[in-house]
């Protein structure tokens, strides 16, 4: 389970010009009359994990929630602009937006198990209500995500006790377990650890890591230190610009812009 | 101000706080005791499973009216149920908050209605057999009717604040798995909210269960078992009001004992539902 800071840094160069996961062109977001996020383009590579810093208020949020549809389900919310994965355009009319959210998970920024829900329920529920009823299937599936979301061993055990009886860090895990039961192929992550205790952070960290060789993770976080430890690239953004992106350790070594580097330097935010 | 003195100040307060308790819990105490006294001595086995007999005559019991009430209470929920739920998820994940304020004002109305007005209601409009009306005279049907008009603004207002308690981030994280909007309230919200969703059916139980004002007008009374829903039944609400007021002792004493299967049953309920929420759902932290 332990994932060496090395790991990540092993990328072969055929993945390094592989062609972008997710590409972003001139996305703007809002509410209403209030426009969150100003157009922004940007391109995010596969099998990394992508950081999004910034001072809260920013559009973070609300930049990723339009990458898998979800900002559009508030009420007022509007997008404009094109998000491409793999290609294909996920603001098109005829994409549905229910099947861009299976294949792009998602994780809350408080861990949101789902009340009266077993711990087996939580991770089974996505696949029994996509259709899948067969229980030795339903099974291995639950314990594949569990052991990829780094919580079968404390759980094995109890299944059947209720999720909300889980400590933080467990129930953000086992949100992470939900999330992954429905086998998407981008993890979208809202701030997964600022309700979380640094032990549980850093069991989520590794966590990542290691799920950063099958999956495209875009995270968003208010904790720079964090972004520095696990990121691979890192966006900062400010009231709803796209500020700077690039490479974590140019980022934070050379940051092009000065607000960057009063951000990074601690200056606000 | 030294110790000595707030402690005592402390001790005096407490004092009269637990004065003021045992003063608002002795009418119960008295109630309760009193009906077991009373109810008790008219508690036999043929009581709670024979059925009326004419006066003068021993042996006779009130398991038809246990069975009209639950009867009755069984078809108000049928009728209750489903249209509170909807309610309530209207008032809680529906879009449309300007018509939900509406709604919300409608039932606060409709849960002011006095009992009795109710009867009268669905007298005029299903029991009589004239004017504008169904007509179908006195029946278990008009009186459960009469019954989920006063359980649906209990249950679809406590519904709503059931829902209403479910995070929206529970939504989300629905939505977030690729469900559809409808899976994520039916199947996801709906279920967590199940506990507190009964708890509210209860309580519109238990508030209707001991009505009798709404069924005066509508299922009447009886002395038979109840059977076709289109025929009138007995209930222990009306059993009670109907015996309490005759000149006979042995139905007196049959009418505590009425009074007494009434509370026991409504707090049956009440404890049923409590064990089985925490059996099936925990305490809510662990279970």
């Amino acid at each position: 389970m332990i994932t060496l800071e090395k790991d990540k840094h092993m990328v072969t160069p055929a993945e390094k010009t592989a062609p972008p996961r997710i590409v972003v062109t001139g996305l703007e977001a809002g509410f209403r009359k209030h426009r969150v996020i100003r157009p922004l383009s940007i391109s995010l590579p596969r099998n990394a994990i992508t950081a999004i810093i910034g001072p809260s208020g920013c559009g973070k949020s609300t930049f990723i929630r339009c990458l898998n549809r979800l900002h559009e389900e508030v009420a007022g919310a509007w997008v404009r602009g094109s998000v491409r994965v793999d290609g294909r355009e996920l603001y098109s009319a005829e994409v549905d937006p229910v099947q861009v959210r299976r294949s792009i998970g998602m994780v809350f920024q408080r861990p949101n198990p789902f009340p009266t829900f077993t711990i087996y329920d939580n991770v089974a529920v996505g696949l029994r209500l996509n259709g899948m009823r067969k229980r030795s299937q339903l099974d291995e599936r639950v314990e594949l995500s569990l052991r990829r979301a780094a919580l079968w061993d404390e759980v094995k055990d109890r299944l059947h006790a209720l999720g909300t009886g889980l400590s933080g860090g467990q129930q953000q895990r086992l949100c992470i377990a939900r999330a992954l039961a429905v086998e998407p192929e981008i993890l979208l992550l809202d701030e997964p650890c600022s309700a979380l205790d640094p032990v549980a952070t850093e069991r989520i960290e590794e966590l990542l890591l290691d799920l950063e060789r099958d999956y495209t993770l875009v995270m968003v976080t208010h904790n720079i230190q964090q972004a520095a430890r696990i990121a691979d690239r890192t966006v900062f953004m400010l009231m709803g610009e796209l500020v700077e992106e690039g490479p974590t350790d140019a980022m934070f070594t050379n940051p092009r812009d000065p607000r960057t580097e009063s951000f990074i330097s601690g200056r606000f935010g | 101000m030294n110790a000595s003195l707030r402690k005592w100040k402390s001790r005096i307060m407490v004092f009269t706080m637990g004065l003021a308790l045992v003063i608002c819990l002795l009418p119960l105490a008295s109630l309760l005791s009193t009906l077991a006294v009373k109810g008790g001595q008219a508690i036999t086995v043929r009581f709670l499973t024979a059925s009326w007999q004419p006066v003068g005559e021993r042996g006779g019991g009130i398991a038809h009216a246990i069975v009209g009430s639950l009867y009755l209470l069984g078809i108000a929920s049928l009728i209750a149920v489903p249209l509170g739920l909807l309610k309530g998820l209207f008032l809680a994940r529906g879009e449309h908050p300007r018509l939900a304020s509406l709604v919300r004002v409608l039932l606060e109305v409709m849960s002011g209605i006095p009992a009795i007005i109710v009867g009268v209601f669905v007298y005029t409009v299903v029991v009589s057999r004239s004017g504008f009306s169904l007509g179908l005279g006195f029946s278990v049907i008009a009186g459960a009717l009469a019954l989920a008009m006063i359980m649906l603004p209990i249950f679809a207002r406590t519904t709503e604040e059931a829902l209403r308690a479910i995070p929206r981030a529970v939504d989300e994280a629905g939505l977030g798995l690729g469900l559809n909007r409808r899976t994520v309230v039916l199947r996801i919200v709906l279920r967590s909210a199940i506990p507190a969703v009964l708890t509210g059916l209860f309580l519109a139980l238990a508030r209707v269960g001991g009505e009798a004002a709404p069924l005066l007008f509508t299922s009447f009374g009886s002395n038979d078992f109840p059977g076709s829903p289109m025929r009138p039944a007995g209930s222990l609400p009306h059993l009670l009001f109907d015996y309490a007021r005759q000149p006979f002792e042995q139905l007196v004493e049959q009418a505590w004992g009425a009074a007494l299967v009434l509370v026991t049953m409504i707090l049956g309920i009440r404890l049923l539902t409590n064990l089985y929420t925490r059996w099936r759902y925990g305490d809510g932290d662990n279970a």
